[in-house]
């Protein structure tokens, strides 16, 4: 049994059918990647499994329980993180504050004061701007505090949405080296949606590619990386 | 859609012919105002003396509309939506304090003082918390029957169904308890530690009677008439206030009221149960207006189904100035008003039972030249 599990699920908005019977497996310990063209329902496909645009139809199951119809803050109890899209800093919130709301659903206050300290530790930009309210930050701030956040959170699984979107080259070496150590330190699940496919796919377990709501290939990440078709279409391949 | 929000409000003169007419009227009315109280002060007829009294009862009135305020602005700032039934929230609470005192202010069977009497302060307490009790009661009933299905419906409609909850409230206190003048008892309070020998007080003799007393206070060569109870007010309103501050910014659960108003969404992705908070807010601002009635009561001592109306429109008012949304605007708009409200009468010469109109006018003036409010951010951009 995978640790999350997504089932042919569709999703709509309206009418429009975003999501049309899509499946993917995550394993404890992996890291999975979604890469896709702009509007393909990768976005779409981790609100679903969050809880904030929920399936119309099909199953998406967590730890072995179905988690499809619940509310977004309870799966977030049961240990499903979503960084989302666009970072979403509460902007009029300081960085603490930022933190402090990523731990909402925790009790732990002393395992929480840790946990800040680490990511300090391992942003010590954000540490030098804790009173600083979110939305001065700079782009590259503004994710590492998404980030951070996120960790706040304890997960069991992150869902991460472009972490490295608009972000300096250098930024975005450090974005995908605190994802690696995440994963490979703290033994966290990730599920990575990333534009930037390449570097998702090197460190990626696993791959799945999705296309106007299907996925179209999957494999493990070096398999999706040699392939040609894949090659052709996502990784700028001629 | 044309927008036209980002011009400077000058080029639209002369485009708009409603708003060219609204700026001259507004600017007329300024100007006339302006004239007037200068010829006033100038003449000698409004003076340092009328201004202080104006302001020492501003103060009381201004801070019982900074608590109803609040919770128009708390609501508005999670839910961008302007709960008009927040004055019966108020009248519910001013309605059944009176339930609350009206029994405490009974006298035993056996004869003696009733327990208002004997144990005033006390019995005082217990009507607010009675108050604030019935309000938030109300208030919570009126998310959840009247604005949480309505939660993603256009915002007219919500608005529309907040007109028809207020108008329903009204006639609900009507039939269940008669329309027929009820009026807080007339309550006394004598503090002993305070002595004034030269102003004696019907009741309580040369100690000072903090509740129904009036006292000169001499302001150089001339004196103005204080009441206690207009600083016992302002005192307990600043204390609730702070509490509340308090509560927004440093707690958690303030905090996620803070994020709920920013992203309802990115706030679930918290762990924060969205429903949740906002009822938090509703009570919050209800216990606010729950405190503010009781008192409110006390020195307009007569409740009818009805009263919520002019304390609800001026504490509308009075957010609206502040800037709607903004909590620190909320405080400083009610003052603010109550201040405008008691001094303008005296300083325009016109009667002060235009106060009302006062008020009005202010609101009206906001709309036209400034309806951001003075801690403004833009209404427009935070409902985009
Ligand atoms: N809020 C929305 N309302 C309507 N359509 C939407 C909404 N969000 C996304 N879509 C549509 O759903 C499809 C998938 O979008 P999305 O999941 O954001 O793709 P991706 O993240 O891969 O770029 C697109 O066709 C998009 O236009
Ligand atoms: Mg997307």
């Amino acid at each position: 049994m995978s640790l999350l599990e997504v089932h042919d699920i569709h999703t709509y908005y309206g009418k429009i059918h975003a999501l049309k019977g899509l499946s993917i497996r995550v394993e404890v310990g992996q890291i999975v990647t979604l890469i896709g063209g702009n509007g393909a329902g990768k976005t779409t496909t981790l609100n679903t499994i969050c809880g904030i645009t929920p399936a119309a139809q099909g199953r998406v199951v967590f730890d072995g329980q179905d988690i499809t119809r619940l509310p977004a803050h309870e799966i977030v109890r049961r240990g499903i993180i979503h960084a989302p899209e666009g970072r979403k800093i509460f902007s009029r919130l300081t960085v603490r504050e930022n933190l402090e709301m990523g731990a909402f659903a925790r009790n732990d206050t002393d395992k929480i004061a840790r946990d800040m300290d680490y990511v300090y530790e391992r942003f010590p930009r954000l540490k030098e701007r804790i009173t600083q309210l979110g939305g001065t930050l700079s782009g590259g701030e503004q994710q590492m505090l998404a980030i951070g956040r996120a960790m706040m959170a304890s997960p069991k699984v992150l869902l991460l949405d472009e972490p490295s979107m608009g972000l300096a080259p250098k930024l975005v070496e450090e974005i995908f080296n605190v994802i690696d150590y995440l994963n490979r330190e703290n033994g966290t699940t990730i599920l990575l949606v990333e534009q930037n496919a390449t570097k998702a796919l090197s460190i990626a377990a696993q791959g799945y590619v999705l296309q106007t709501g299907l996925i179209t290939h999957s494999g493990t990440g070096e398999a999706l990386q040699h392939d040609p078709a894949v090659i052709e279409a996502y990784l700028g391949g001629h | 859609m044309v927008q036209t929000t980002s011009r400077s409000s000058f080029l639209r003169l002369g485009k708009d012919p409603i708003q060219t007419f609204l700026y001259l009227a507004g600017g007329a009315l300024l100007l006339y105002v302006l004239v007037v109280a200068l010829g006033n002060v100038a003449a000698g007829r409004y003076g340092l003396r009328d201004f202080l009294q104006g302001i020492v009862l501003g103060l009381a009135q201004g801070s019982i509309y900074a608590l109803i305020a609040l919770g128009y602005t708390l609501v508005y700032g999670v839910l961008r939506m302007i709960n008009f039934a927040h004055s019966e929230v108020f009248m519910a609470g001013a309605y059944i304090g009176f339930f609350a005192i009206n029994a405490f202010s009974q006298t035993p069977e056996s004869g003696g003082p009733s327990f208002l009497e004997q144990n005033t302060v006390l019995a005082l307490l217990l009507t607010i918390i009675v108050g604030m009790t019935a309000s938030s009661i109300i208030a919570v009933l009126l998310e959840r029957i009247a604005y949480r299905p309505l939660r993603r419906a256009p915002r007219l409609v919500s608005l529309i169904t907040a007109i028809g909850v207020s108008i329903t409230l009204q006639q609900l206190f009507l039939r269940l308890f008669g329309g027929g003048t009820r009026s807080y008892p007339v309550v006394n309070l004598c503090f002993e530690p305070l002595q004034v020998p030269d102003q004696v007080d019907r009741v309580c003799g040369t100690a000072m009677n903090l509740l129904q007393g009036r006292y000169r206070l001499p302001i150089g060569e001339q004196e103005i008439i204080v009441r206690p109870l207009y600083f016992i007010v302002f005192a307990i309103a600043l204390v609730l206030m702070t509490t509340m501050w308090f509560i927004v910014q440093r707690t958690k659960v303030g905090k996620a009221m803070r994020a709920v108003a920013e992203d309802k969404n990115t706030a679930s992705l918290m762990g924060i149960n969205v429903d949740r908070i906002i009822v938090v807010t509703f009570l919050l601002g209800a216990t606010l207006a729950g405190a503010a009635a009781v008192m409110f009561a006390v020195y307009n001592p007569q409740v009818t189904p009805f009263m919520g109306f002019f304390p609800g429109v001026k504490a509308f008012t009075a957010a609206v100035l502040g800037g709607i949304g903004n909590i620190p605007g909320a405080m400083a708009g009610g003052l603010l008003l109550g201040i405008i409200e008691s001094a303008a009468p005296g300083m325009l010469g016109i009667p002060s039972q235009l106060e009302d109109v006062v008020a009005f006018s202010v609101l009206v003036l906001i709309m036209i030249f400034r309806p951001s409010g003075i801690f403004g951010e833009a209404l427009t951009k935070s409902r985009a």
